[in-house]
């Protein structure tokens, strides 16, 4: 039935091997579970995107979705190539999903045009591996946050195998890429790698207003002082192409003042947008890696790459794998200190048991619970606010949940090695359900 | 991983999320941080904070300075944080929502001090940005200015810089401006 199709996928999944990865199991069971269980979600649908959609449903998978909340612009042409001219304007994730279910026949490809954050929780949930072709730290840091969400630990501090959301992360940079793979509780996530990102260059104020000397100088004048001064309250949208070309003029007379060269529209967009050019190439590697992590991870054909790949095209080509560890202290992926207690500890008993608790031993400690602060130690005026929470049982603070995650804050440490510190705490309460209610009012 | 896959579809299908409490709202590492911080803000007495926002928003807050000492002694200005999701990696956006006559602080409210911007390293934290506000004050810089004609009469005429200060502070006009009471 499949046939010459998936001759070259049959290569991978119907024969075994020396480096496959653990529990695979050849066979056309194998082929046709991916097509029918498997369910990924391509998160960006621009240069990383188009390429991802096209790969993937080239390597067999047939339940994708994917989501962009952006238009297409006439820029992203030259390698968003699922685009043609007559579709500027229209949602990316729309037409990037009509275009390559027109080429694949059999494929499935379910478009969803908002942002990341507009999707519940439950949404992410429902796929198997999330596949990121993002283009910012924040959207990142936020796809890791829910995905770790999901994560679990048993009593011995092990992520439960089922709880754990793979997902594959590229980007790229001009000539430069990476791609990685992200097991949550297993492999370190973003957050626990986060230090790898270097500081993005920012120009001191006075410089700008002051002493400009490079084009670039003169962009960021118009477009973070001149703009507050001529249109005091409006806020700069980079995306609307007046606001931009209003820094770009006011640019070009700053640099024509100061005798610099070198302002062009799109050097300010560039700049204040911090876009590097993009290079369809790069985008076509870095996806294709991603691709086949993506494959592997489903169908366990090969052990996947461990776990970050970087590419550089700018002389030559050159890639390399390296093996991070993940942070076990890591606030969003780690397994945190466990904590069993009973439903009638108010927040203060919880907050004196920190200091004797081994692991911890915290003291004066500020606790924050699901976007809430339960109690601040400091300053002095949420210590006040948050006081009265004080007496209350933990549980009811918890929202009667008989789980939930924690973070504790305080000074640690005994004698002179005291210092401050930030934990994650997963906490049970015991017995919940049974008949504890009527104790969750009561002392 | 394909065999969880179809174990978890069929449990899906049988048990139709029996679990019921999903996951609570995404709290970002950013906000983790913050809190950290603000837990152990050890604050001069001379600077105060707010959250308009409620207890539980930390991400948005107003830090005032009054300065005992100095040009500025007896004033009272106003600085909004606004903190993002990836803090550390990113510095807060601070400004000053308190007109002021300063030759590091122009009239938008725009604050030039270096660890706002070129110095921030995710080491620093939120105590450092308000003692270095505090020290704009005790310490104006004609160096690095963003108010030219402000750091220009610091520079020259130290006495005309004072004077012009109390006008300001007082609410009254300094050249081509005018500044509200703030004192």
């Amino acid at each position: 039935m499949a046939g010459s199709r998936s001759r070259d996928l049959d290569k991978l999944l119907l024969r075994p091997g020396h480096l496959v990865g653990p529990a695979f199991e050849p066979g056309t069971q194998l082929r046709d579970d991916l097509e029918e269980y498997v369910r990924i979600l391509v998160v960006g649908a621009g240069g990383l995107g188009c390429e991802l959609l096209k790969d993937l449903a080239l390597s067999g998978f047939r339940n994708l979705e994917v989501i962009d909340m952006d238009t297409i612009e006439v820029s992203n042409l030259n390698r968003q190539f699922l685009f043609r001219l007559e579709d500027v304007g229209e949602p990316k994730a729309q037409v990037a999903a009509k275009r390559v279910m027109e080429r694949v026949s059999g494929v499935n490809i379910v478009p969803h045009f908002c942002r990341i954050e507009d999707k519940e929780l439950h949404f992410y949930s429902q796929f198997s591996i999330i596949v990121l072709g993002l283009d910012s730290i924040e959207a990142r840091s936020y796809i890791n946050s829910v995905a770790c969400g999901f994560l679990e630990y048993d009593s011995n501090d092990e992520p439960l195998e089922e709880t754990v959301k793979p997902m594959v992360d590229g980007g790229t940079e001009g000539f430069k890429g990476h791609a990685r793979v992200i097991l949550p509780g297993m492999t370190p996530c973003f957050e626990c790698t986060i230090w790898l990102f270097p500081p993005q260059v920012k120009f001191p104020l006075c410089t700008l207003a002051e002493t400009p000397r490079t084009a670039a100088h003169c962009i960021e004048y118009a477009h973070l002082i001149k703009w507050d001064e001529v249109h005091s309250g409006k806020s700069f949208d980079p995306d609307n192409p007046e606001h931009m070309q209003w820094v770009y003029s006011e640019a070009s007379k700053r640099a024509q003042l100061f005798g610099i060269p070198g302002v062009t529209y799109t050097l300010t967009q560039g700049v204040v947008k911090n876009i590097i050019p993009a290079i369809a190439s790069t985008n076509a590697i870095i996806s294709a890696a991603c691709a086949l992590e993506t494959l592997k991870i489903a169908s366990g054909c090969s052990k996947t790459l461990s776990n970050y790949l970087t590419y550089n095209g700018v002389e030559g080509l050159h890639t390399k794998v390296t093996e991070f560890v993940k942070d076990k202290d890591c606030l969003v992926c780690g397994p945190g200190v466990f904590m069993e207690l009973e439903t009638s500890v108010t927040l203060k008993m919880f907050i004196d048991q920190l200091e004797e608790h081994p692991q911890l031993l915290m003291s004066g400690a500020s606790v924050r619970f699901g976007g809430k602060n339960l109690y601040m130690a400091a300053p002095p005026l949420l210590e006040e606010m948050t006081r009265s929470n004080l007496g209350l049982p933990l549980f009811e603070l918890m929202d009667k949940s008989p789980t939930g995650i924690v973070h504790v804050t305080g000074t640690a440490g005994k004698g002179d090695k005291r210092q401050s510190c930030l934990r994650k705490l997963r906490v049970a309460f015991k017995a919940v359900g049974i008949t504890d209610t009527d104790m969750a009012g009561g002392a | 991983m394909i065999r969880l896959f179809k174990v978890k579809e069929k449990q899906k299908e049988e048990a139709g999320n029996a679990k019921g409490r999903g996951p609570l709202k995404k709290q970002s590492a950013g906000e983790l941080r913050l809190h950290k911080d603000i837990s152990e803000l050890n604050l001069p007495k001379s600077c105060t904070i707010a959250f308009p926002n409620g207890k539980d928003d930390l991400m948005t807050f107003e830090v005032s300075v009054k300065p005992d000492e100095g040009y500025y002694m007896g004033g009272k200005f106003v600085f909004t944080f606004n903190v993002s999701s990836v803090y550390p990696h990113d510095a807060p956006k601070v400004k000053c929502k308190t007109k002021v006559y300063h030759p590091n602080i122009d009239l938008e409210g725009n604050v030039c001090l270096n660890i706002l911007r070129e110095d921030w390293k995710p080491v620093l934290n939120i105590n450092t940005i308000v003692y270095g506000l505090y020290h704009l004050f005790t310490e104006p810089n004609h160096e690095d200015p963003l108010n030219l004609e402000a750091a220009a009469v610091l520079r020259d005429n130290p006495h005309t810089f004072r004077s012009n200060v109390k006008t300001a502070m007082g609410g009254g006009r300094v050249g081509d401006t005018y500044f509200s009471r703030c004192i």
